[in-house]
């Protein structure tokens, strides 16, 4: 394997254009070089923007980051660009199926078994997900990587160190529609439930990451200084989401009656309970 | 269209207002004041739009039927045109706009428009 990358590396110097970056990413991402392979996808993305099967590579790299809202964003490219590319279309049922979107997940794989009826890995991860287990993940598991993350402080945070319960003690409907979570998505405090009681802290959380950093983006090229916060009104609720420190994010929901005034005050307070919560860990 | 973005863009505060194609993030039409990149803000505002409709779908909220990011030196103000969000109709304002009243004209313009 070593040797491949060797070759595979020698290859690309040769010819920067080639497609060869495509193996070699691949190479790296199964070595475990996560990093390195990120390089290598970020590279040949930058001189084939069109090439679904660059979007692909770096979507499975991004996967194996744990970087789900990033892969999602990059296998959906690829699937704009090929609509028929079988490895994004599994790449995103595996991601619906991980929020829970089974319906979304099952037609995923269902097209992609159109376009490849006899490959039989899209047949067992339709019966696989029928079973409750989920389609296996579309990237073959890469030797295992110390993980940046794994260490961080805020994995410790999230893995029960604080009393998450008393985030938001005392604040308004407090054990509802309150959400707190790290820059990655990881939960810090609170939950949330849609209305048929179903659990979906975690789907959430996932979103929400992203939103954060689209906000960040759009508010820094367009020179607005830094987003304070992101109030929507939905069709069946309204959501604020602010960050109480610039790491951490809080996501307050409420119903569809409570006007986003209310809800901006309502955040603002659950903003300075949070902020303080953290300061103290 | 060009009216409809007209009653937007008379709002006090509003330093341009939009239609956006929410599935590539590109202009459909504009009336911007000078140095607001017209381009820019449709693709960024269609990339969070379309972030946010997934959060808020998880979270059990519905499609968004109007959002508000706000920043330190200005705001963004968007109506998705229809649930699937097919055209956005946004407005570039600053920090202090009277934030309901531009809603109300981004749902009119938004209702006339699409």
């Amino acid at each position: 394997m070593a040797d491949d990358v060797r070759a595979l590396s020698a290859q690309l110097a040769q010819d920067p254009q080639s497609l060869v970056f495509l193996r070699l990413g691949e190479a790296l991402r199964r070595k475990g070089q996560l990093e390195a392979a990120l390089r290598v996808a970020m590279n040949g993305l930058e001189r084939h923007p069109h090439l679904a099967d660059a979007h692909d590579l770096y979507a499975r790299i991004l996967a194996d980051k744990h970087d789900y809202e990033r892969a999602f964003d990059e296998w959906d490219m690829a699937v704009r660009i090929a609509p028929h590319h079988t490895g994004a279309l599994k790449g995103l049922a595996f991601l619906y199926f991980k929020v829970g979107d089974l319906a979304q997940a099952e037609a995923h794989l269902e097209q992609a078994r159109k376009v490849e009826p006899d490959d039989p890995s899209i047949d067992q991860a339709i019966a696989m997900m029928h079973k409750g287990v989920g389609p296996p993940s579309p990237t073959p598991s890469p030797a295992t990587e110390p993980s940046a993350t794994a260490a961080s402080p805020t994995a410790a945070v999230s893995s029960g160190a604080l009393d998450e319960s008393r985030v938001f003690a005392g604040l308004e409907g407090a054990n509802e529609g309150l959400l707190l979570i790290d820059g990655a998505g990881r939960v810090l405090g609170g939950a949330l439930k849609d209305k048929s009681g179903t659990d979906v802290t975690d789907a959430v959380a996932a979103y929400l990451a992203g939103v954060s950093q689209e906000a960040a983006r759009t508010v820094k090229l367009l020179g607005l200084g830094a987003w304070m916060g992101l109030s929507a009104e939905g069709q069946n609720g309204n959501v604020h989401l602010g960050h109480p420190t610039p790491d951490a994010l809080l996501l307050v929901v409420r119903e569809r009656g409570m006007p986003l005034g209310r809800l901006a005050i309502l955040a603002q307070r659950a903003t300075l309970m949070a902020r303080h919560w953290l300061e103290k860990q | 269209m060009s009216k409809a973005l007209d009653l937007i863009t008379r709002v006090r505060g509003v330093r341009g207002a939009m239609l956006v194609s929410a599935e590539d993030g590109l202009v459909v039409a504009e009336q911007l004041m000078e140095g607001i990149k017209g381009s820019a803000v449709a693709a960024l505002a269609a990339s969070l739009a379309g972030r946010l409709r997934r959060a808020m779908e998880a979270a059990g909220t519905g499609s968004s039927v109007f959002w508000h990011l706000q920043a330190e030196q200005g705001a963004i103000l968007v109506v998705p045109g229809d649930a699937s969000g097919g055209i956005l109709v946004v407005a570039v304002a600053e920090p202090d706009v009277n934030i309901g009243l531009v809603r109300l004209e981004l749902l009119r313009a938004a209702e006339a428009v699409l």
